[in-house]
């Protein structure tokens, strides 16, 4: 009886009319934990009830404190009959449990009912009192928090980088049941809310136990989500990167501790003490059927080979090595030696849902692997051991484990998972970059972190050499130099772009050269990932948001039939997502992509791609080469015109983007390197494969043959319109950027004027199977463009901003229909401010290389080449700018005003709609939501908890609400007042790393009805605008711009 | 290919107050989108059509979730539904209470009825204000009547505290509510020419000096009604209108009266007409037709 839970509910207002008589209600509230009860008194006649209720207290375990939701009902009172239930709140108390956590959650709750809505609000005090279990075998994990944000949090500092945890909990969906048919709707939707509640608190319970093991406090990027297979079942999995966090003591200091200089890290790390091989019993293209992981540990490990209690041993275990030995250093609690141990087999999977890392964390990026695996869905027949679902996974694991050591990385971060169901049939995805990471960072972040436990695999990744033996690489002295001289290039931000993998004996066929930044390493032409782009990368330009749209037809079948065809279809859609993808990045004169996330969604008779990414101009890598039409036919000479025509058109596509995109690398650099446009070259990064066909799929080469990738061959009508879709894509107007990563490359000081939303739409396809294929693709791809053509018109007003983290999600609820949830951030910056900092920073550069190295000519290429004095060469990576640009130099508000003013017609009203608010007769706290993990123009002072929803609503009037747009504007407008609500009543003011992972919605128009889940996540904060902590030196640079630059852009 | 659904929800709720105007204007969706396309919004902003009806269909859904919480405005300022910046708040508020001078000329002193509801196509014919645009404002003055109607304390705080309105439109409300629950006739044609400006000033001054609440302050504190000695009063006035002989004696006195004390005196005394002139009282129910009463008045409150 390791807690105390205590209750009080305070008031309610705005309450139904629930009386039709005396127009008013009588109401009281029943609360209700686990299986204890209690009631208010009724509060007569009054919609603004004060009940005033004492302390409710629960005495209750720790296991059920984290399973549990805390559930409120109000009810009508009615003398004569049943009790008119008015509506719920289900509040989590999780973030209770953490001991830095709030004291107190108190409030106003919105009053929620599934088929009704928000009716009215409640007033509730939640306190718990918690007594410290330290029993070893305790089946709790209070204390271990989570946050959604993918990278190491703000006002933390990581002391150690576990890595992987995953867990998954399958039940039966309540509304699949047979007394689902006696029941109402709003007694089977509760039913599956509060199950869904107890699923996703037990999933964290279990997975914070695992982090317990494994010695970490908290789990980064974590990832929930839910399956709802139908018939067969509900599945609710979690991934996430297990760490151990420090608080920082001051919150104003940046978020990493100082950390020392990598080489020197080097050494320590016991790098040369494990030369003994990994021996590997597959090959990297076969899937891994036993998964034999051999692997002899070096004298000083124990081997061990450990097996967790029952709730762990989900995947399949492998050959673990693991120990703690001699090795234990640190002055170590006792409690968490032995379970550490065990910590060191989740490395089986050294996966990292992280997408932004430490500085210096990130040595190599190999590429973007992924997997994919259609399987048939079958009853889960022992809930308690879901089997099934976790060897899926286990099985895709490994896959992706095995691509990215083709590529030569031993880890795989920006490592995500999906799924998509369709009737029985089910998709599973998962995808991540494979990345060589330093070691020294990965043990031990901070300096006097115990060493300990963290004697893991890793050495075995890190010395690439002792992976010859099974690939046949050859000793990469070059490998080992390139992590060793880490201290080199890492400063320039060109490091983590040379490649990881052997030059001769590449995993796939690519053309190679000299980093155009060091000219030491090699580096790829192109670079997919699916990670953020790291704060050190140096980036020429700006970044823009990259779609790849496909939709592919397929037969109406059943069963095995079915999922077959899907699976024979996979490759191809995956080659040709790859294909638009490159194209539309040649195009736009960029040779990077970040944040790549490729949607395959499936349905009755068609499957949808969606590859979403941010193209940016690495400076590290070669200039891309245009793109070249290329007539097949024996030609005629209106054809030739015709080519020629299109060719031209594409040129001055290239030009005109790279204008807008400010793409200008050092011309210098382009010449010394001579590398004039189409040449053979090979940049995917993509590896992927079907389980159920991978045998000859993961050999699949992408890369068009021994074509060359740039010649786009137009041999049918199909190939004009190709190249018709790339260039028919609409430019973003003026003023406006979007990136699907969290910042966009070249952006640097945003104000602190944003707006995140969410967009839905759902159309309907008539006759699909009369399309062309052709003409599917282009509804698709015009469906996408007219949703972003209107976020950019409503959100004009904000010119000039960015849109960031613009999250795409298909899915194809019904035969004919597509539907499209949009979710993102709109972040206004000070356009002339960028400029002016973008050039003082220059400016400041210039002057330092020419004062070290007295050549302004070519002073990139000296710095680079020569002095590798590494200050200068920070000063001029523009993203180092950024990082500096967010924290000092934010615009005062004025100056924001007067230039928006100029800007557009329509801004005095929306310079007054953001003014800064003061809530002075409101009760109602303003809570900021975003999907990114910052607040630009703020800081992040506490972390509060996690915010983990999930909310169904139906109607059986639908044409009463407004038709179905008009319930789902309700309903998400519902959800986004109930996320606020709780984080404002744990004392916070904004969520960060807001994602809404679902929005499933049926409709039956003929029965005037539909439904619709919505379920959300993100990291509840509190934060403080740092516009008064301005930097006096921002100030005289502020004002010789407006002075400079005031008039020239007016225009944006 | 067909949008079977579409919907954009911001954070905090996007207005724009240009469509705000137009709904409140009653126009229909499609009535909006082709008065919006010929403001050059689309030149402006490089939009297609169908992106401006989306736009225009988001904010009217919008617009009808707010209405229900504009009726009860603190219940806007209060609700978590919608996130929405205080200034903005206000607008929405002031905006959705701010009528039309030609209706509230139709209106004003007309009993807030159903049977006056009925007749507001008529007045939407003659005004050539929308018959919806209309039914809100018929249907604001009504909302405002009835919650402030049987209210104590002063008028003009009493509907501020309720619906949240600036100064001036709490103002203009108090004398749409004193002429509805007095039930001047303001339709004569011989009024025709007064504004609702002057009729609102009058109404101040009535409130202000001739109510319950201006006479006795602690008892019964209503500026809605009357006081009753002074419609006794008025009574008596009534030989003024009968007897020719007695209306001159008065002009002559009161001119005597405020000679040298007002500017405008020899404006007023050329304009000179009996201050109230009235049908009849009936009980509770008084029926007073007014008369250059603004002129009047003028000199009452300097």
């Amino acid at each position: 009886m390791p807690g105390k839970l205590k209750v009080r509910i305070v008031a309610g207002r705005h309450l139904p009319v629930m009386d039709r008589a005396s127009d008013l209600t009588d109401a009281f509230v029943e609360v209700k934990f686990g299986n204890t009860t209690f009631k208010t008194d009724v509060f007569p006649k009054s919609l603004n009830p004060q009940w005033n209720s004492e302390w409710f207290k629960f005495e209750v375990d720790d296991e059920d404190l984290q399973d549990e939701p805390l559930q409120i009902t109000v009810l009508d009172h009615d003398t004569y009959s049943a009790n008119d239930a008015i509506g719920k709140v289900y509040i989590d108390i999780d973030p209770l449990l953490s001991n830095e956590a709030a004291a107190i959650l108190s409030g106003w709750f919105p009053i929620y009912d599934t088929i009704h809505g928000i009716r009215g609000e409640i007033n509730v005090m939640v306190k718990v009192d918690l007594f410290n279990d330290l029993n070893r075998f305790r089946q709790s994990s209070c204390g271990v928090k989570f946050f959604c944000t993918a990278s190491i949090p703000k006002c933390y500092k990581a002391v150690t980088i576990h890595g992987f945890v995953e867990e998954l909990v399958v039940n039966e969906d309540p509304e699949y049941q047979w007394i689902d048919r006696i029941r109402t709707p709003r007694a089977s939707n509760e039913a599956r809310q509060r199950l869904i509640s107890l699923m996703s608190g037990e999933l964290q319970r279990k997975i914070g136990l695992k982090v317990l093991e494994m010695g970490g406090n908290a789990v980064v990027g974590y990832l929930q989500c839910f399956d709802l297979e139908g018939e067969s079942g509900l599945v609710v999995r979690a991934i996430g990167t297990a760490c151990t966090l420090d608080k920082l003591s001051n919150t104003a200091t940046s978020l990493l501790p100082p950390c020392s200089s990598p080489s020197k890290d080097l050494k320590e790390v016991p790098f040369s003490e494990d030369p003994n091989p990994v021996t590997h019993s597959s090959g990297p293209s076969t899937p891994l059927k036993n998964q034999t992981y051999s692997f002899s540990p070096s004298k000083s490990y124990s081997r061990q080979s450990s097996s967790s209690d029952t709730d762990l041993s989900l995947t399949p275990k492998t050959g673990m090595g693991s120990g703690s030995g001699g090795k234990d250093g640190g002055p170590l609690k006792t409690l968490y030696r032995q379970q550490t141990q065990s910590a060191f087999e989740h490395r089986e999977f050294p996966f990292f849902t992280l997408t932004t890392f430490p500085p210096g964390f990130l040595v190599h990026v190999g590429g973007v692997v992924s997997a994919r695996s259609v399987k048939l869905l079958d009853r889960i027949h022992n809930p308690d051991e879901p089997e099934t679902r976790d060897a899926w996974w286990a099985e895709i694991r490994q896959e992706i484990k095995s691509h990215g050591k083709a590529l030569g990385c031993h880890a795989v971060v920006g490592y995500s998972e999906s799924t998509s169901i369709c009737e029985e049939v089910c998709i599973l995805s998962a995808s991540g970059t494979a990345a060589v990471l330093n070691p020294k960072m990965l043990q031990d972040c901070s300096m006097e972190g115990c060493s300990e436990h963290r004697l893991s695999r890793q050495p075995s990744f890190f010395s690439t050499g002792s992976e010859k033996g099974e690939f046949d690489f050859f000793l990469q002295c070059q490998d080992s130099a390139s992590i060793l001289g880490l201290d080199d290039t890492s400063s320039q931000g060109c490091s983590f772009c040379h490649i990881p993998y052997d030059e001769l004996n590449m995993p796939f066929p690519a053309h190679l050269t000299y980093c155009y930044v060091c000219r030491k390493q090699k580096v790829p032409d192109v670079l997919f990932t699916t990670i953020e782009p790291p704060l050190e990368a140096a980036v020429t330009g700006k970044g823009c948001l990259i779609q790849a749209r496909l939709c592919r037809q397929k037969k109406k079948t059943q069963g095995e039939a079915n999922a077959t065809a899907i699976s024979n279809l996979l490759p191809f859609m995956e080659y040709e997502l790859h294909t638009q993808l490159m194209n539309k990045l040649k195009l736009r004169g960029m040779n990077a992509l970040f944040g790549l996330r490729i949607q395959i969604t499936v349905g009755e008779n068609m499957l949808m791609g969606l590859a979403s990414a941010t193209g940016v101009y690495l400076t590290a890598l070669p200039s891309p080469g245009g793109i070249q039409i290329a007539g097949k036919t024996p030609s005629d000479s209106s054809y030739e015109q015709h080519i020629s025509n299109m060719q031209k058109k594409i040129n001055d596509m290239i030009i005109k983007n790279r204008e807008i995109y400010e793409i200008n690398p050092p011309e210098i650099l382009e010449e010394l390197f001579g590398s004039p446009i189409p040449e053979s070259r090979q940049r995917s990064r993509l590896f992927r494969s079907q389980s159920e066909s991978s045998d000859d799929v993961s050999e699949l080469d992408l890369s068009h043959g021994k074509k060359d990738a740039f010649v786009l061959e137009i041999d049918d009508a199909d190939a004009v319109e190709d190249i018709h879709s790339l260039l028919t894509d609409a430019p973003t107007p003026a003023g406006f950027y979007s990136c699907n990563t969290e910042t966009m490359p070249g952006i640097n000081n945003w104000t602190s004027d944003l707006q995140m939303f969410t967009s839905v739409r759902v159309f309907r396809l008539n006759n699909v199977t009369s399309l062309t294929s052709h003409g599917l693709n282009k509804a698709f791809s015009d469906l996408c463009e007219n949703l972003l053509k209107t976020l950019y018109f409503k959100l004009r007003s904000m010119v000039p901003c960015c849109l960031c983290h613009v999250n795409f999600n298909v899915a194809l609820p019904e035969d004919e229909l597509i539907q499209v949830a949009v979710t993102a951030v709109a972040i206004t910056y000070d356009k002339d401010q960028a400029q002016c900092i973008a050039k003082a920073c220059t400016d400041r550069t210039l002057l330092k290389a020419s004062t070290e190295n007295e050549d302004q000519l070519q002073f990139t290429l000296e710095l680079c080449m020569e002095s590798q004095s590494s200050q200068s060469a920070v000063h001029f990576s523009p993203s180092k700018v950024t990082e500096s640009g967010n924290l000092q130099q934010v615009t005062p508000a004025t100056q924001r005003v007067v230039s928006l003013d100029k800007a557009s017609p329509l801004t005095e009203a929306h310079t007054r709609h953001r003014s800064p608010v003061s809530c002075t007769t409101s009760t109602v706290t303003v809570v900021e939501m975003t999907p990114l993990s910052f607040i630009p123009g703020a800081k992040i002072t506490k972390y509060l908890g996690i915010i983990n929803m999930f909310f169904i609503r139906e109607t059986t009037s639908l044409r009463e609400e407004g038709g179905v747009s008009g319930f789902l504007h309700a309903f998400i407008a519902e959800v986004f007042a109930m996320v606020r609500a709780h984080v404002a009543a744990l004392g916070g003011n904004a969520v960060v790393s807001y994602i809404m992972k679902q929005c499933v919605f049926m409709e039956n128009p003929n029965k005037n009805q539909a439904q619709c889940l919505i379920n959300v996540s993100g990291d509840a904060v509190n934060f403080f605008k740092d516009a008064d902590v301005e930097s006096a030196s921002s100030q005289p640079q502020t004002s010789g711009l407006q002075i400079g630059n005031g008039s020239g852009d007016v225009v944006t | 290919m067909a949008v079977e659904l579409d919907v954009f929800v911001g954070n905090t709720t996007l207005i724009d107050k240009d469509v705000y105007q137009l709904w409140l204007d009653g126009y229909s969706v499609s009535d909006a989108v082709s008065i919006r396309i010929q403001s050059g919004i689309l030149e402006q902003s490089g939009a297609t059509p169908d992106v401006l009806e989306s736009d225009t269909m988001d904010h009217y859904r919008a617009f009808q979730m707010l209405e229900r919480l504009l009726h009860s405005p603190p219940k806007l300022i209060n609700q978590l539904l919608f996130q929405i910046p205080p200034p903005m708040q206000s607008m929405l508020i002031e905006k959705y209470y701010t009528f039309d001078e030609p209706f509230v000329r139709e209106v004003l002193g007309k009993k807030l009825s159903k049977g006056t509801k009925k007749d507001l196509d008529d007045v939407s014919a003659k005004t050539g204000i929308t018959l919806k645009s209309c039914r809100r404002q018929f249907d604001n003055f009504k909302r405002v009547f009835k919650v402030v109607e049987e209210m104590k304390g002063p008028l003009v705080g009493n509907i501020q505290q309720n619906f949240l309105l600036s100064d001036r439109l709490a103002g203009d409300y108090a004398a749409v509510v004193f002429f509805a629950n007095n039930r001047f006739e303001t339709g004569k044609k011989k009024l025709q020419y007064l504004t609702f400006e002057d009729f609102a000033s009058c109404a101040e001054q009535l409130i202000q000096n001739w109510t319950l609440g201006a006479v006795d302050s602690m008892v019964d504190d209503m500026d809605v009604d009357l006081d009753r000695e002074f419609l006794q009063d008025l009574k008596d006035l009534k030989v003024l209108i009968t007897d020719k002989d007695l209306l001159d004696q008065h002009k002559s006195l009161v001119c005597t009266a405020l000679r040298g004390k007002v500017s405008t005196f020899s404006e007023m005394e050329a304009n000179f007409k009996t201050p109230v002139s009235m049908g009849a009282i009936h009980g509770n129910h008084q029926k007073l037709h007014y008369e250059d009463v603004p002129r009047v008045t003028v000199p009452e409150a300097s």
